[in-house]
């Protein structure tokens, strides 16, 4: 190499080509890629030959080979094709991991990467990201090194509609909306299912922490993943049986940290194995939600009072709180009793936000509206446990469908009352680890009445 | 297999492999003045001549160039700024809606950002431009106008332009004119010389030469102003150490090219139209895209619409099927647009989504016809279901 460094011109190539070598060199994982250990299927490498077609029924390479389902995903056909499967690639570590394999496995994977914004920027700006042009990249790569097809599909309509129009919508009326859950709900297992289906694929497949059971006679039932510090069945909730039928969650089952999901996209040459993760809205680039939505509502101020209806000061908009929210009221003087102060309700009315102490958060009960099931509805009250927020602690309670002139709804009793429960989030009713459904909250029933400001 | 998608990048011919690997390990920069560099200068000058020869050109109108979007950015950003610095009333383009990026962001960037004025020529319902629209154009203020860029042949839909006959009016004013050649350089017959053209651009992958090397045939009274600058090759027009085997292995394409033009044009013309009609019989209300008359249109090139599909389930679909094509349209981050050429023929926004372009070169063969006469009719089957997203 010295030798080389002092030829002009015709060298250059030979420079580039040496540091591309030594480059392969030191990562060998993106010429072979070893299966990681404790992997499914391990033992077969999928490869996707040429000629293996969407809807053929000739033998894969891998027919009459065993091949290895993931938890409650479709099963493999017995007519020694396989399975048609569009893994969902956001250009991060999971789903990529995910996807691998999906294809270790033995299926049939395309990977597809949903473009959510029609006008992505180039770079994230920060950790979080599924919608920009390098996550898009990102994703490719992935494919690429997994040897899947690989495509982009435009859902940027679909999602400004059903996603971001509605979070903004919910703000607006004094809800705290879910987007993530709406995006399963309305885009992955919709938007996308629906076209994968008419397109002839069997299942989607996501990167996401939940795990499907099949039972004995076909039904399917959704639990939380095998690791509850991972488990994302909250946001899988809205999902109803027909959308688990074909759903697959390689990574559902899996006990592994986020740093042993890491170390196996090193091991596989993924690149994105040190991308970091995403928490935030992927269509808040910045990060800025109260910028966001200041964007799209406008700035109307308003007052903060308190329960007696006595104003403590002003804001910009009603949309920027969320019940239970201590930070960021902007009150210059403390309370009597010098105890901190909480969001405890919204008024879009009339634009008005009451504060209060914290032991006035307490609810008892709610109501929630727009129930999803997992499989067949309860018929009458059950005790469950709930969940009430991404991230959130189970609380036991008792549950009873309703139906009102407005529709289908749900009733939710707490057996010990809780704090912080905000309108437009999901309560996710669990059988031990199994979903039994999803509701939107719509209003809840205080220990003690928050509204008793003068009408 | 079936690849279908040449005007993408056609294999490299096998004598352009072997003029490239021939040279790729000898030494030599061409700009050197010892042995070494005048064995490579004489490489050069030998590819210069055999691609002047190709392209009825004399060889100092060769610049070499690492593409056709190089050679296009040259000819527009350095005609335009030539011109302007000589009369700063001309900053009028004059070019078509239906050319490649290459020029049409170019032209883009200069609105945006040298003060240019654009304006797209009119075209008809097969993209084409018409002399009198040109005429019409350049007339209301030929004073104004810095250059006219409108390509020789369509990328998209092969729809090849009245070139002698734009160039002839540009001509009559003074005003110099550039083409995109890059498709319709092996496939129709293209003479720098009889064109009355001030630049035209050609590339070398897209004829069975190599990646990275292309030409901008640049007339001898023109001096664009450059966009590299540095030890002043190329008629100080494009700066930067020659690409000695690039430049063997794109002579011997272009030599090969232009030689067996016209025997490729008729097999390959017979060949589309047999893919036209097989495609017609499956799906029979697909609408053929671009100029139905084989003499207006590029011979290797077929290109539909099909009602109610997104061109993007078609590729996957036959991708699937092993069989490869473009949807032809441009993409931005990977997303599909609908396609500028197909929109500006008239067509509109949802049928513009539906299109697939397939393009044919020396190696295709009646089997891959074949592969795709019996894959077509389930693909828009199924893609119909799927719908418009």
């Amino acid at each position: 190499m010295p030798v080389l460094r002092l030829l002009p011109c015709a060298g250059c190539l030979l420079h580039t080509t040496c540091d591309r070598a030594r480059l392969f060199r030191s990562r060998p994982g993106l010429r072979s890629r070893p299966p990681g250990p404790g992997t499914p299927g391990s033992a077969a490498v999928a490869v996707r030959a040429s000629g293996i077609a969407l809807g053929n029924t000739a033998p894969g390479p891998y027919a009459g080979t065993a091949m290895n389902d993931f938890p409650g995903a479709p099963a493999t056909p017995r007519d020694g094709t396989r399975l048609r499967v569009l893994a969902a690639m956001s250009g991060g570590v999971d789903s990529a991991v995910a996807a691998a394999r999906a294809a270790e496995a033995g299926h049939d994977v395309t990977g597809v990467h949903l473009a959510l914004s029609a006008n992505p920027k180039s770079f994230r700006t920060g950790a979080r990201g599924c919608c920009t042009i390098e996550d898009s990249h990102d994703a490719r790569r992935a494919a690429d090194v997994i040897g899947i097809p690989f495509y982009v599909w435009d859902l940027a309509e679909r999602f400004r509609e059903d996603v971001v129009e509605d979070f903004v919508a919910e703000y607006a009326a004094g809800r705290t909306p879910n987007p993530c859950l709406r995006c399963n709900e309305k885009i992955k297992f919709a938007a996308l299912l629906d076209k994968a289906l008419a397109l002839g694929f069997d299942a989607v497949c996501t990167g996401h922490y939940a795990t499907v059971v099949v039972k004995d006679d076909g039904s399917r039932e959704l639990h939380r993943a095998s690791d509850a510090a991972k488990d994302q069945s909250y946001v899988l909730g809205v999902l109803d049986e027909r959308q688990l039928a074909h759903a697959m969650f390689p990574l559902g089952d899996t006990l592994t940290t986020k740093d042993e999901i890491r170390a196996e996209a090193e091991r596989r040459g993924l690149a994105v194995a040190s991308k970091p993760d995403s928490h935030d809205i992927c269509f808040i680039a910045d990060g800025d939600t109260q910028g966001f939505l200041a964007k799209h509502l406008g700035t109307a101020e308003g007052d903060i009072v308190d329960e007696s209806g006595a104003r403590l000061g002003s804001h910009e908009g009603a949309y920027g709180f969320t019940i239970g929210q201590r930070k960021g009221l902007r009150i210059g003087h403390p309370a009597p009793d010098g105890k901190p102060r909480y969001v405890l309700d919204i008024s879009p009315v009339d634009n008005t936000v009451t504060v209060g102490p914290q032991e006035a958060l307490d609810v008892t009960a709610l109501t929630a509206i727009r129930p999803r099931w997992c499989g067949t509805p309860p018929a009458g009250p059950g005790t469950y446990t709930a969940q009430l927020r991404a991230h959130g602690g189970e609380t036991e309670v008792r549950a009873e469908p309703v139906e009102s002139p407005d529709g289908s709804g749900l009733h939710v009793t707490f057996t010990e009352p809780v704090r912080g429960v905000a309108p437009g989030q999901a309560v996710v009713l669990y059988d031990g680890t199994r979903v039994v459904g999803s509701a939107t909250i719509a209003t809840t029933e205080r220990a003690r009445p928050a509204e008793a400001r003068p009408a | 297999m079936a690849y279908l998608d040449h005007a993408a990048t056609t294999p490299m011919l096998p004598e352009a492999v072997r003029a490239m690997t021939a040279q790729l390990a000898v030494t030599g920069n061409a700009s050197s003045l010892h042995a070494a560099g005048r064995r490579a200068r004489r490489t050069v000058e030998e590819s210069r001549e055999t691609l002047a020869a190709a392209l009825g050109a004399r060889p100092s109108e060769v610049v070499f160039t690492a593409g056709g979007t190089e050679s296009d950015n040259l000819a527009v950003k350095g005609l335009y700024w030539a011109r302007r610095d000589a009369d700063p009333r001309r900053t009028r383009i004059l070019t078509s809606p239906v050319e490649h990026h290459a020029v049409l962001d170019a032209v883009d960037w200069l609105a945006e950002h040298e003060g240019a004025r654009v304006e797209h020529l009119p075209v008809d319902s097969f993209g084409r431009v018409h002399p009198d629209a040109l005429r019409e154009a350049v007339e209301r203020d030929p004073g104004d106008v810095a250059l006219v860029t409108v390509m020789w042949a369509n990328n998209e839909i092969g729809t090849v332009m009245p070139v002698r006959e734009l160039a002839a009016v540009a001509r009559e004013h003074g005003i110099p004119m550039h083409a995109d050649a890059v498709q319709a350089f092996g496939q129709t017959e293209v003479s720098f010389a009889g064109s009355g053209l001030a630049a035209l651009t050609v590339s070398g992958h897209k004829i069975g030469g190599p990646y990275g090397i292309g030409a901008l045939l640049l007339g001898r009274d023109h001096a664009p102003v450059p966009l590299l600058h540095g030890g002043g090759q190329e008629r100080q027009v494009r700066s930067g150490t020659l690409d000695v085997p690039a430049t063997a292995a794109f002579a011997a394409a272009g030599k090969y090219a232009a030689e067996h033009r016209e025997e490729f044009a008729r097999e390959v013309g017979a060949l589309r139209d047999e893919l036209v009609a097989a495609v017609r019989e499956a799906v029979p209300d697909a609408i053929l895209g671009g100029d139905p008359d084989p003499a207006g249109r590029l011979p290797a090139n077929a290109h539909f619409s099909f009602p109610g599909c997104e061109g993007d389930s078609l590729l996957l679909l036959l991708d699937a099927q092993g069989i490869e094509c473009s949807t032809g349209s441009a993409c931005t981050a990977g997303v599909a647009q609908p396609s500028h050429v197909v929109l500006a023929t008239g067509t509109g926004p949802d049928l513009a989504r539906g299109t697939l372009r397939f393009s044919l070169g020396h190696t295709s063969t009646k089997a891959d016809v074949a592969a795709l006469a019996e894959a077509i009719g389930p693909a828009v089957d199924r893609a119909r279901t799927a719908g418009l997203s």
